[in-house]
């Protein structure tokens, strides 16, 4: 280049005036280069945006679809039964007389008890993760919850039919029987002979089950508060305590919540491992030591043995009410989230 | 001339805290080197520097804030009323209710407005309504900021501006009633006015409190302090009445960053 320029120059004589042309010229092929390129990437742009705009069309169809299969196979059903179907404990597949009570009991009753033991423990995990566990055990404690979170429910089943469920019929059931005896209220929550399996087993199951969500999500929101808020906290004298009951879980609150809803989620559907512990009497007992069932154990015991139509019809009225229940849980919870939000802005 | 030299020059008011051969450790580096200097009661001691020099390190050994992380420590001596906070078997909530700090940004808890003062107090104290009223109020008075928020005291600390958050945060400080203020570079996040009212504030506040104020702005030294420290690469390098350090300073390098030559 160097050694071109100036001959080209001599050649030229008024060397500058045609350098500029030389360099015009240059820039317009530069310029219609640019627009095609511009033109290709418009169009990737074009197609990139229709594709992800199909992948979000394909969720709602799937849903649609879910919902749409859902209540036409439960029609029959639901023209049976009617809303008797949701209040009728009957589980009768001689008499093809069938009702959901205890099914959606027993679903509730699991969920509640997983997370009256998952929450406290979940934020207590959390809070000695981020604030008071030495660092060298965090990231070994991290990782164990998070393999927590990953085995297979299958697994728990086993685990709990076999472990959990002797255990807690030989030391841990008789204590609660005798302890709570007396008191008038909860001697009908605790009655009965310790079976080992029932509602209480699976309410424990599914507490170990979702209290890796909880305190997984709690720990990393936790971890979002910005050390000087803290550090404010702290220079006034407060205590660990009063620094996460006032300070941390308030400005995470949303994030804890998200991790609970997610926890119930997953506590309200969870088959397999509930299957295994909560005996799967189709009845509504006072007593939490009491066999019951749930939604998803009912299905998933059920559905190879549905013989008849209305049989089989019942079985997938009871997917749509889980479905409708999971629902209005997230709706709730967004609704709070929804509401905490506004009164903080 | 040394430090300790020139602490004897200056004619001394009653001692609040008094720091003896205090170094600073973060893991293996040694951010404060044998710094030996008074808090004097009720003054202002401003503590200016370029970034690094050990400045905010030494509010945060004044209440200890470094015991929350680990690998970070102090030796040396800090005397608070003759007691040495440094020894491990002294309270630290105790300590900190003593001694307030206010931080560069604006720390509002996630609460009302009332909440924040009132969070401090019940920490220490079981109030009647009607008292835990009357000491809210005082502590926003005191802070210059009641006539602008006594009608929306039930609202989030986190919607005022960020001057008003700084004032709700010193009317915090002040409510648990402590001896000491720390402010760390308190308005390096503010505008102007703020900045004016912030000052102010502190200058009614040295009559009843000792205040230690790390800032970068040499003219609000001026200000609002009584005393000067100089510090520079985690020494000490001058301490004085604020007005000699600044017009006739004794070391070479005190000079040279009040005139703006390095730093």
């Amino acid at each position: 280049m160097l050694s071109i320029e100036p001959s080209r120059r001599e050649l030229n004589g008024a060397g500058d005036v045609s350098d500029v042309a030389l360099e015009q010229q240059a820039s317009r092929s530069d310029i219609m280069d640019r627009t095609r390129v511009l033109a290709r990437i418009a169009l990737v742009d074009r197609v990139f945006h229709q594709m992800t705009r199909a992948a979000a069309v394909v969720v709602l169809i799937i849903l649609g679809g879910v919902i749409v299969s859902l209540v036409h196979g439960s029609w029959p059903a639901m023209q049976a039964y009617g809303f008797g179907f949701l209040t009728s404990q009957a589980w009768n597949p001689v008499t093809e007389n069938f009702g959901a009570a205890a099914a959606i009991y027993g679903t509730l009753v699991t969920s509640i008890i997983a997370m009256a033991i998952a929450v406290p423990v979940g934020l207590g995990v959390a809070t000695f993760l981020t604030e008071l566990c030495p660092y060298a055990l965090r990231r070994p404690i991290g990782v164990a919850i998070e393999l927590l979170a990953g085995i297979p429910s299958i697994i728990y089943g086993i685990w709990g039919l076999f472990v959990l469920a002797p255990f807690l019929q030989s030391h841990v059931q008789p204590a609660l029987i005798s302890a709570f005896g007396d008191i008038p209220f909860f001697s009908s929550l605790f009655a009965g002979p310790p079976y080992g399996i029932g509602v209480l087993t699976a309410g424990f199951i599914l507490a170990i089950m979702v209290l890796p969500f909880i305190a997984s999500i709690s720990r990393d929101v936790f971890e979002t508060v910005p050390p000087v808020l803290k550090e404010a906290a702290w220079g006034i004298g407060a205590t660990t305590w009063e620094v996460m009951r006032y300070v941390v879980v308030p400005y995470t609150r949303v994030g804890v919540i998200g991790g609970m809803m997610l926890g119930l989620g997953r506590a309200l559907g969870e088959t397999m491992a509930v299957t295994f512990v909560i005996g799967n009497a189709h009845r509504i007992s006072s007593s939490l030591l009491a066999p019951g069932t749930t939604i998803s154990a009912t299905i998933a015991n059920e559905f190879t043995e549905a013989v008849g139509d209305l049989y089989t019809s019942a079985l997938i009225e009871l997917g749509l009410i889980l479905f409708v229940i999971t629902f209005f849980v997230l709706a709730l919870a967004r609704y709070m989230l929804m509401r905490i939000e506004q009164k903080s802005a | 001339m040394n430090a300790a030299a020139q602490i004897a020059q200056v004619k001394a008011p009653l001692t609040k805290v008094s720091m003896r051969n205090l170094d600073f450790f973060y893991g293996e580096t040694r951010s404060l080197k044998d710094v030996t200097m008074p808090l004097y009661a009720n003054k202002v001691t401003s503590f200016i520097g370029p970034s690094g020099c050990g400045k905010s390190t030494l509010l945060r050994v004044l209440n200890r804030m470094y015991d929350l992380y680990p690998g970070q420590r102090a030796e040396g001596e800090v005397l608070l009323d003759g007691e040495n906070i440094l020894d491990p078997a002294v309270d630290i909530n105790a300590l900190r209710s003593r001694i307030g700090m206010v931080f560069q940004k604006p720390t509002p808890f996630p609460m009302s407005i009332y909440e924040n003062i009132a969070f401090g107090i019940r920490l220490y104290e079981k109030l009647p309504r009607a008292d835990m009223d009357a000491r809210v109020e005082g502590a926003l008075r005191g802070a210059a900021l009641w006539d602008e928020v006594k009608d929306k005291l039930q609202t989030s600390g986190l919607g005022l501006s960020g001057g008003q958050q700084q004032r709700l945060c010193i009317a915090r400080s002040v409510a648990v009633q402590p001896e000491i203020i720390l402010f760390d570079e308190p308005c390096s996040a503010l505008d102007p006015i703020s900045t004016a009212k912030v000052e102010e504030l502190i200058d009614e506040l040295a009559s009843r409190y000792t205040i230690a104020i790390v800032t970068h702005n040499m003219q609000q030294a001026v200000r609002v302090s009584d005393y000067t420290a100089f510090m520079y690469l985690g020494e000490l390098v001058e301490f004085g009445e604020t007005d000699d350090v600044f017009n006739k300073p004794q070391a070479k390098r005190t000079l040279d960053y009040i005139t703006g030559r390095f730093g």
